[in-house]
C-alpha cells in the first residue's frame, strides 16, 4: 500500500498536468479558428487560379515550359511539410511515415531521392538520412505568402537546373477538425491540367477565342511559378490548420486520461486512508480491551 | 441603364470585391486597359498599380499588386497578391516606404546589387501606387 502522502502528491501532479493539457487544448482551439479562417480565405483564390490555368493550358504544348517538362526520372525530390511543434498526436508521424514509404519506393526503383523539409519535425527526423537538400524551420507558426514563395522558387529552380526530375509534395491535408490525413501530391513537372470530360469539351471552344496580353506563352511563364506558390502555400495552410486540430484532439484525450488517473488515484488514496483509520481503531480498541482485562 | 459587368477581386487572404459595375480599368501588361460589359474573353497579367471601377456613377479605387485577370462570360476576375482600397491605405507609411525605397535605389546603384534593386523597385512601385490611390479616393 503506498503511503497517503505519496498518493496525495501524485494526485496533485496529475492535476497540474491536466491543467496544462486543458490550457493547450483551448489555445489550439483558438489558433485553429485563425488557421481555418486563413485557409478558407485562400480557397477562392486557389480555385479561381486553377480554373484560369486550366483555361490557358488546355491548348498549349507542355514541353515548351521549363516547369512542365517531363524528363526521364532519375532523381526525385520529396517536399515534406510538417509542423514545427509536437504534442499533436500522430499527425506529424503520419506525414513522415508516408514520406518514408515514398522514399523507399523510389529507391527500390533505383531513383535517387532528395528531401526538402518544411517544419522542424520533418527536418529532425530526416536529418540522419543525410538526404535533406534544404530545410525551412520555424516558419509554420506565422507564415505568409512570401514564405511559400521562397520555398516554391527554390524547389522550382532546382527542378529547372536538373537537380530533380520529379517533385512530390507530402503534407497533412485538413479534412475536418477530427480528421487529418497525410496526402501526396504530384508537384513538378506541372502536368497540363487533366483534360477532364466536362471541363474541356465545353471550354476548349471558348479558350481559343481568348485575347491574351501578352502572348499565352508569356502569361504561362508568369502563371506557372505562381501556381507552384499556390500549391506550397495551400499545403502550408492545411498543415497549419491540421496541426492545431490534431493538437486539440490530442490534448483533449490527455485531459480525459488525466481525469481517469485522478479518479483511480483518489480511490487508492481513500482506500489507504480507510486502512489507516481502521488500523488506528484496531489499536485503540485493542488498547481498551487490554486495560479492561 | 447600361449593362453591367461582374467584377471580382480575389487575393490569397480572401475575396475583396464582388459586385456588378459599369466599367473597370486596370494596369495591364501593356498599360492600363478598360473593360465594359460583354467584353470578349481576355486574359492579361496585372502590374502593380491602381484599379478603378465605376458603379452608380461613383468611382472606386483599389491598389493592386501583381497577378493576372481574366474576362469571360461578362465577368472579370482579378487574381492579385494584394488589394487595398483607398481608406485602408496608410499614407504616412506609404510615404516612408517610398523614401526608403528611393534611398535604397540610390545606394544600390553604386553597389550594383541586382536583387535588392529589384526589390526596392517593386517596393517603390507599390508605395507610389498606394499614394496615388489614396489621393484619388474620397476621404
Amino acid at each position: 500500500m503506498p503511503s497517503l502522502k505519496d498518493v496525495k502528491m501524485q494526485i496533485t501532479g496529475v492535476k497540474k498536468t491536466s491543467q496544462i493539457t486543458k490550457a493547450m487544448n483551448m489555445v489550439s482551439a483558438a489558433k485553429l479558428r485563425g488557421a481555418q479562417t486563413k485557409m478558407e480565405a485562400f480557397r477562392p483564390y486557389a480555385g479561381k487560379f486553377n480554373e484560369a490555368l486550366r483555361n490557358i493550358s488546355a491548348n498549349m504544348k507542355s514541353s515548351q515550359f521549363a516547369l512542365m517538362q517531363a524528363r526521364e526520372v532519375k532523381t526525385v525530390e520529396i517536399l515534406v511539410v510538417t509542423s514545427d511543434r509536437g504534442l499533436c498526436g500522430s499527425f506529424n508521424t503520419n506525414i513522415i511515415r508516408m514520406s518514408e514509404r515514398l522514399m523507399k519506393k523510389y529507391e527500390a526503383e533505383g531513383k535517387k531521392v532528395s528531401l526538402v523539409c518544411v517544419g522542424k519535425k520533418a527536418n529532425r527526423y530526416f536529418r540522419k538520412t543525410g538526404k535533406i537538400r534544404a530545410h525551412y524551420i520555424d516558419i509554420m507558426g506565422n507564415f505568409q505568402m512570401f514564405n511559400a514563395r521562397a520555398i516554391a522558387q527554390d524547389v522550382a529552380a532546382n527542378f529547372i537546373a536538373g537537380g530533380a526530375d520529379e517533385v512530390q509534395l507530402v503534407y497533412g491535408s485538413f479534412i475536418s477538425v477530427a480528421r487529418q490525413t497525410p496526402t501526396t501530391l504530384h508537384f513538378l513537372p506541372v502536368k497540363s491540367v487533366d483534360t477532364g470530360e466536362e471541363a474541356n469539351t465545353a471550354k476548349s471552344g471558348q479558350t481559343g477565342a481568348y485575347i491574351y496580353e501578352p502572348s499565352p506563352e508569356e502569361i504561362m511563364d508568369v502563371l506557372l511559378p505562381l501556381y507552384t506558390n499556390v500549391m506550397v502555400y495551400n499545403a502550408m495552410l492545411e498543415v497549419g490548420a491540421s496541426e492545431h486540430a490534431a493538437r486539440m484532439t490530442a490534448m483533449d484525450n490527455a485531459t480525459k486520461a488525466c481525469k481517469d488517473i485522478i479518479h483511480n488515484l483518489t480511490m487508492v488514496y481513500n482506500k489507504a486512508r480507510q486502512a489507516a483509520i481502521t488500523g488506528e481503531l484496531m489499536d485503540i480498541v485493542g488498547g481498551a480491551e487490554a486495560l479492561k482485562g | 441603364m447600361a449593362e453591367l459587368i461582374h467584377l471580382e477581386v480575389v487575393t490569397p487572404s480572401g475575396p475583396v470585391v464582388s459586385e456588378d459595375v459599369d466599367i473597370v480599368s486596370a494596369p495591364g501588361y501593356g498599360g492600363d486597359f478598360g473593360v465594359l460589359a460583354n467584353h470578349a474573353p481576355f486574359l492579361s497579367t496585372i502590374k502593380i498599380g491602381g484599379l478603378v471601377y465605376k458603379k452608380d456613377g461613383k468611382e472606386n479605387y483599389l491598389m493592386v499588386s501583381g497577378g493576372f485577370c481574366e474576362v469571360s462570360n461578362n465577368k472579370i476576375t482579378f487574381l492579385v497578391e494584394s488589394a487595398e482600397s483607398g481608406h485602408q491605405i496608410d499614407v504616412d507609411r506609404a510615404l516612408r516606404a517610398k523614401e526608403r525605397a528611393e534611398k535604397r535605389l540610390a545606394e544600390a546603384k553604386s553597389q550594383a546589387e541586382k536583387i535588392n534593386m529589384a526589390r526596392a523597385q517593386a517596393a517603390l512601385q507599390r508605395a507610389l501606387a498606394r499614394l496615388k490611390v489614396a489621393e484619388k479616393s474620397p476621404k
